[in-house]
């Protein structure tokens, strides 16, 4: 047990969380019967995924991607040494033009200076984007508490069989 | 100025919903005349745009210049694939917009500037989709797309819309997440996120594109899009939301939103990972034909159980995703199989304009939603008939309509691959249709009841652009101009996609780069 957190969970950690989070997220939009906790469920979702792309762009030892900051880590970087290119660090590919044919993240490399600011910077949008989406949700469960004066599924659908019966 | 034209297709929408929310909101009627201006705008770019991409090829377009050094930027590129499809959306965009000059109900005209203004949002994100270059402008395009079909959904006067619209809500959602997801994988394997970037990399670097992590985003990015396409088992908001909102908005999202999301699994498949990456896994085609199969048969069955119109409309277009998804999976040598899918993605938007259009009609006007309650109405609406009965062919798939074309290059494709059971999958979903809507022409020719009052004479009380008071009263005649003209241009497009789909075809084949002989061998 131990063992298995040390070597499998304990180097991908962000990832576990992330694929836990999105899991409770689509549980509770599954199985949750109130439409609020069936939207909350979402934006847990959203989050998990928001996770996961923050993760990303981590590298161990990286300092924000200001030019000015390139400074802070070549001081670290003396004394790190080849610490650097541990395995955490995996997802450290650059928007390189071909980042395959990188070589081997080395200290001397530039970029590995600095955090990959492009998957911080598309998260903007989805944080954006996922705040719009839960806005929509809550003013549609307003509306449909106006209309039917439930919030709760199993209601919801009887009162519109009701609806349905009646025309 | 002409290079200008791709980002005018999106700017010209875009800018028209900004102005219907500075002014629509205070002047209701100068909505209309906005929304209308901008998208032939729109039509005429992309009519523009597509011919560039038709006579010289594919062609990037930088927004404001930037070119990407890094994969960085946002990219439009247009070649004749989304040429035809852009050209697609704004004419179905035009011909729904002329639909809603009346408002269906006294109650919705409090609404006019905010459902302009969510259409012409819906219409930016259908033309990003098809435009953008770019794996994640393609996410947020898609929720631009969707949020607002949300909201068009739930802006109906109906008690059960917005219960729809919650739950398509949370099932595009969750859809749109998974894409995300899948591209994050993409993103963390290619570094990049620019659609032909990754192209490149995963064609020239063997290391990159067999490793699980390209797999595992190839299946988040298709699982995701079948929600959004409503892929069978995958369906479930589907029926409920489009049956339920109003007719002005079912006849811009039935046609486009699903039609538009096949079009982005074709252009994952196709110009993302490669036709030969993903044919390269052996079995994926046949499992992903199977379930298209599944789907075809499913949606054709249960179409056959709705007693209502709009209902059995929203099935039929669950069977018609099943022929695009498979026809798209079908990996037959010469790829007839995704030409037939592509093409059919502009017939069933013609079709599906054109049927909706009539439901909305009957609807609107009549008040009609149920098949029964259609008994004579040939003799009563000749007009709007003569729209359903050519609607109805393409969809059972009669020459010359578009819907027989599609059909041919499909099972065309089938035998080629030797997948026998989509073929006969095909076949007896045409019969379906076929029993589905003679069943209505024998209702609504021959009827049931005896016609009450032979009033032919047609409404021609000139429709401006102001919008008369809502009708309440539904006289027995014809359908107004404002709702004639849309569907007699969506059947006489149904005709003309049939008539020219050999250059049509040409045009698709072409972006498959398929050399043009063998296009001209089957002509």
């Amino acid at each position: 047990m131990v063992e298995f957190f040390l070597n499998t969970v304990k180097p991908h950690f962000n990832f576990w969380v992330y694929v836990i989070l999105m899991m409770v997220g689509l549980w509770s939009l599954i199985a949750k019967n109130n439409l609020i906790k069936k939207m909350m469920g979402l934006a847990i979702f959203q989050t998990a995924i928001i996770l996961f792309y923050v993760s990303l762009g981590v590298k161990d030892g990286a300092t924000i991607p200001v030019l000015e900051h390139y400074g802070d880590y070549a001081e670290k970087a003396e004394p790190a040494g080849p610490d650097a290119s541990k395995p955490a660090s995996k997802p450290a590919s650059k928007p390189a033009p071909n980042p395959a044919s990188m070589p081997a993240p080395a200290a001397s490399n530039p970029a590995d200076a600095f955090a990959n600011p492009v998957p911080h910077v598309l998260m903007l949008t989805a944080i954006v984007v996922g705040v719009a989406t839960l806005g929509v949700a809550l003013a549609l469960c307003e509306m449909i508490f106006k209309e039917f004066d439930t919030l709760e599924e199993d209601e919801l659908l009887r009162k519109i069989k009701a609806l349905h019966d009646d025309a | 100025m002409l290079e200008q034209l791709p980002a005018v297709i999106l700017l010209a929408p875009l800018f028209g919903a900004l102005l219907i929310s500075l002014f629509g909101l205070r002047e209701r009627r100068a909505c209309f005349p906005v929304a209308f201006a901008s998208l032939l705008i729109a039509l005429a770019s992309a009519i523009g745009a597509g011919t560039r991409a038709f006579t010289g090829g594919a062609y990037d377009y930088f927004i404001g210049g930037w070119e990407e050094p890094l994969g960085i930027g946002i990219v439009l590129r247009v070649d004749s694939l989304n040429g035809l499809l852009l050209i697609a959306i704004a004419v179905v965009a035009v011909l729904a917009l002329i639909f809603t000059i009346r408002p269906s109900s006294e109650k919705d005209e409090g609404k006019t500037a905010y459902f302009y203004i969510l259409f012409l949002l819906l219409c930016v994100g259908l033309f990003g989709i098809t435009i953008t270059g770019d794996a994640f402008n393609l996410f947020v395009l898609i929720e631009v797309s969707a949020l607002t079909s949300y909201g068009l959904v739930a802006i109906g006067s109906s008690r059960r819309c917005k219960m729809a619209a919650f739950h398509y809500l949370l099932m595009g959602t969750v859809g749109a997440s998974f894409y995300l997801l899948g591209v994050g994988y993409l993103y963390l394997k290619t570094g990049s996120l620019n659609i032909q970037d990754i192209n490149t990399i995963l064609a020239t670097n063997a290391v990159v594109s067999e490793s699980p992590g390209v797999t595992t985003a190839f299946i988040l990015i298709l699982v995701g899009i079948w929600i959004k396409m409503a892929f069978f088992p995958l369906y479930g908001w589907l029926p409920n939301a489009y049956s339920y909102c109003p007719s002005g908005s079912a006849c811009l999202l039935a046609p486009l939103m699903t039609k538009v999301s096949v079009y982005v699994m074709i252009r994952v498949m196709l110009s993302i990972f490669g036709l030969e990456w993903v044919f390269g896994h052996p079995g994926w085609s046949d499992l992903v034909v199977w379930l298209a199969v599944i789907a075809i048969l499913a949606g054709s069955i249960m179409a056959l159980a709705q007693r209502e119109i709009k209902r059995m409309l929203c099935y039929l277009i669950v069977a018609e995703i099943g022929y695009m998804v498979g026809g798209a999976w079908l990996n037959d040598p010469n790829l007839w199989g995704l030409t037939g899918a592509f093409y059919h993605i502009l017939a069933d938007a013609m079709m599906t304009l054109c049927l909706f259009l009539t439901a909305g009609i009957f609807f609107k006007y009549r008040g009609i939603s149920e098949i029964a309650d259609l008994d004579g109405i040939f003799k009563k609406m000749p007009l709007t008939s003569i729209g359903f009965v050519i609607g109805a062919l393409a969809m059972i798939g009669v020459p010359p309509t578009c819907g027989f074309f599609s059909k041919f290059y499909l099972i065309r494709g089938g035998i080629e691959g030797g997948q026998w059971e989509y073929v006969a999958a095909l076949l007896i979903s045409s019969l379906v249709n076929a029993v589905l809507f003679f069943r209505i022409f024998e209702i609504a020719y021959f009827g049931k009841k005896p016609a009450e009052g032979h009033d032919h004479e047609h409404n021609h009380e000139h429709e401006h652009e102001h919008e008369a008071p809502a009708q309440t009263v539904l006289p027995a005649r014809e359908a107004p101009l404002s709702a004639l003209i849309p569907l007699l241009a969506a059947a006489a497009l149904i005709l003309l996609v049939g008539i020219f789909n050999g250059q049509i075809v040409e045009l698709i084949r072409v972006a498959f780069e398929i050399p043009s002989t063998v296009v001209s061998n089957l002509r």
